[in-house]
């Protein structure tokens, strides 16, 4: 499965913790929500970074307290249809400030791209490699956004008020 | 109308470009149908028994007549030379080709119309009344706060793929005519005691496997706050509305799971955290949506000139049709004019090529270029001058626009049905057209009264038939079709669902009951003048039930 940061087709740096397997020194690793909640201490003194794997019918708040001490956060889309992990994502963004990656897993196909990067994702597990290579062209898809959300962009309802001209000059 | 500006005309472009890429993608056999299905239903796209069908959204049902003439352009070049009206101020056109999808997509984005989330998971086409910014009892143009919540839901980030389709409706008069209590979301705009005007907030209405009115969540909404509040309540219903469960997962049931209460403290605590921020609306973004609306140059005029008065003295056809089919508007001198589409044996909604095309030309020189679509799959002219009601009533009538059926009981509402839909259980078309063969007597007709029918095919209830005043299901027993009938019902601020009189009944005995049932009602009302949905609230449905089962 490829992953895609900033836009390019990347190794990924971290391992995925079994939730038996011995602490790596050093590796960053993403555990699962168990291992965490078992041992949150634990894993934030170790040194290397840490990533939690957090599912989707789980209230985000949870996390609040150690987003601190985490380097990644990764959410999950079990379906393509299933978007609660869209709902997670700007939250972790935009009330809780988190500023680590933030990564997509599970069905994550082309035409969620633009959607995923708005809402605050930088990291992106792909399930084809064919959309994978695509992804530059897929997510330059809109230059015109209706809403603000967690990407900065400025919609056009701001744009309009900001600079009465914006509108003809978009043609 | 809302015109749109450069910003709204690429992001359309580049929809259709996004969507001619999915084609092309699913032709090649790079996506899967499975893939493909959420992609295209977020683009109007559904694949019915017999082809692909495009459901376009009609905004507040306002209608220019470019689009008009666009819309027949698509019916003849890429359907079979008509178009549907639904009853969410949308068209359908039910036969056209996959690949021919994103052409007909580009035509119809070069006059600022689309299919964009007209189905799928997302927020859908946001309804009015159909009569915004001409009805005399309006407090507000309700189009405005449509559009600003239409921009902020369209691509939405966030709500594109939520546990089930999301309605939202925004009224702006005392008479609620755009149904608000049936919608996933409503606002109802009124001005309080201070003065101010702000928004009631309702949620949790819908009809289908388990109707419910929706429920009151905020008494008062500042008009600063809309979008941060439609933004907490999507938030609420995304994260916790259920998805396991295809009939459970609408936002109704969440709510009612939940408790209305419970619902509202989740989404208030989830607002206070976002109303200070970014989605607060300045009066100046309010002002720049207004400003797009563009209202008619009228004249100064007065009510009832000599010309109507004289031409109603006259002609005992034309001040038939001026009681039936015209209504007061707000400005003195004008009137709106109700178009039935429900012709004797025809399908409710449907409008042939001609027929637009002809419409369009009575628009621009009646109307000021403009026409209206309303959820009763009827049409308007919503600026006629008074003056010019007579020449209008003769041209309307060589078209087969005149008939003097509105609000009456051949002015049926109906879902495609079995005819066309993949979800259907039984035929809802042909039990209309029944129904207005056996009243074909429009005297008939008008001593019965303003009575609604409304039938679906299958639960889902695109046919309202719950708010029926006479509501008629097709449910599928052992193979065959049968029919379950509902009085009482409607969609007005006094919303109220209907009552089941009792067993279904086959298909070929739906026209008699009904007719059954408007007899029994000739004999309870306590005078001419009570309407049909005020004898079955006074006497109940029982006396109906022993009528129509007396004899079965």
């Amino acid at each position: 499965m490829p992953l895609v940061e900033n836009g390019q087709i990347v190794q990924d740096r971290y391992h995925y913790l079994g939730n038996d397997e011995p602490i790596p020194e050093r590796v960053p690793v993403i555990v699962s929500v168990e291992r965490f909640r078992a041992d949150a201490d634990g894993l934030i003194r170790r040194d290397g970074s840490l990533g939690v794997l957090w599912p989707n019918d789980r209230r985000i708040a949870e996390l609040a307290p150690w987003l601190g001490h985490l380097a990644l956060v990764a959410l999950q889309f079990p379906k393509f249809r299933d978007g609660r992990a869209y709902s997670q994502a700007r939250l972790l963004r935009e009330t809780y400030g988190f500023r680590g990656t933030l990564r997509a897993t599970g069905d994550v196909l082309r035409d969620q791209f633009h959607f995923l990067i708005r809402a605050g994702f930088d990291s992106f597990e792909v399930k084809k490699a064919t959309d994978a290579s695509a992804f530059a062209q897929a997510a330059s898809r809109y230059s015109v956004v209706y809403q603000p959300s967690a990407d900065g962009r400025v919609p056009a309802l701001r744009k309009r008020v900001q600079r009465p001209d914006t509108a003809d000059a978009a043609e | 109308m809302y015109i749109y500006d450069a910003f709204d005309r690429r992001l359309l472009a580049e929809r259709v470009a996004d969507f001619r890429d999915q084609v092309a993608r699913r032709l090649s056999g790079e996506l899967s149908e499975e893939e493909f299905k959420p992609l295209r239903l977020m683009n109007g796209v559904y694949l019915q028994l017999h082809a692909y069908m495009l459901r376009i959204a009609i905004p507040y049902g306002t209608l220019s007549t470019l689009q008009l003439r666009k819309l027949a352009e698509i019916a003849r070049k890429y359907d079979r030379g008509y178009g549907h009206f639904t009853t969410r101020q949308n068209i359908q056109f039910h036969w056209i080709k996959l690949a021919e999808l994103p052409d007909a997509m580009a035509e119809l984005a070069s006059v600022g119309m689309h299919g964009m989330q007209t189905s799928g998971n997302n927020v859908r086409n946001i309804t009015t009344d159909q009569w915004a910014g001409v009805a005399p009892d309006e407090i507000e143009d309700p189009r405005i706060w449509a559009e600003l919540i239409r921009q902020h839901v369209t691509l939405h980030p966030e709500f594109s793929f939520m546990p089930r389709k999301f309605k939202i409706a925004v009224g702006g008069s005392h008479h609620d005519r755009a149904a608000l209590r049936i919608h996933d979301m409503a606002l109802r705009l009124y001005r309080n005691a201070a003065g101010e005007t702000g928004f009631e907030v309702m949620v949790g209405g819908g009809l289908g496997r388990t109707p419910y009115l929706a429920q009151t969540i905020k008494p008062f909404l500042p008009r600063r706050d809309v979008l941060s509040y439609v933004e907490a309540v999507l938030r609420t219903y995304n994260q916790f509305g259920r998805r396991d469960n295809i009939w459970k997962a609408r936002i109704k049931i969440l709510v009612h799971d939940l408790g209305a209460e419970a619902f509202a403290k989740e989404v208030e605590a989830e607002w206070q955290s976002i109303k200070d921020g970014a989605l607060v609306l300045e009066p100046a973004m309010v002002a720049d949506i207004a400003g797009r609306f563009r209202y008619p140059d009228y004249e100064t005029l007065d009510d009832s000139p000599p010309e109507l008065v004289a031409a109603r003295r006259r002609d005992r056809g034309f001040d038939t049709w001026v009681n039936t089919c015209v209504t007061t508007h707000k400005t003195p001198g004008y009137a709106i004019v109700t178009l039935s589409l429900k012709p004797e044996g025809g399908t409710p909604g449907d409008c042939t090529a001609g027929q637009m095309d002809k419409l369009a030309d009575l628009a621009d020189h009646y109307s000021f270029g403009e026409v209206r679509v309303g959820h009763e799959q009827n049409l308007a002219l919503p600026h006629v001058a008074q003056r010019d009601l007579p020449a209008l009533w003769r041209e309307l009538d060589a078209i087969g626009l005149a008939r003097t059926n509105v609000n009456l009981i051949s002015d049926i509402i109906s879902c495609p049905g079995l005819d066309y839909c993949s979800l259907a259980n039984a035929r809802s078309i042909p039990i209309a057209q029944e129904i207005t063969r056996r009243f074909h007597d429009l005297d008939r007709q008008r001593n019965l009264g303003r009575l609604h029918i409304n039938i679906s095919g299958c639960i889902n209830a695109c046919g309202h038939h719950h708010v029926g005043h006479i509501g008629i299901l097709g449910v599928e027993k052992n193979g065959e079709e049968f029919y379950q009938v509902t009085l009482g019902g409607k969609a007005d601020e006094n919303a109220t669902l209907g009552t089941l009189i009792g067993p279904a009944v086959p298909y070929a005995q739906v026209a008699d009951v009904v007719e059954d049932i408007a007899a029994a009602y000739l004999d309870l009302r306590d005078k001419p003048g009570e309407l049909f949905i005020d004898t079955v609230k006074r006497v109940g449905i029982e006396p109906f039930r022993e009528r129509v089962y007396a004899a079965r």
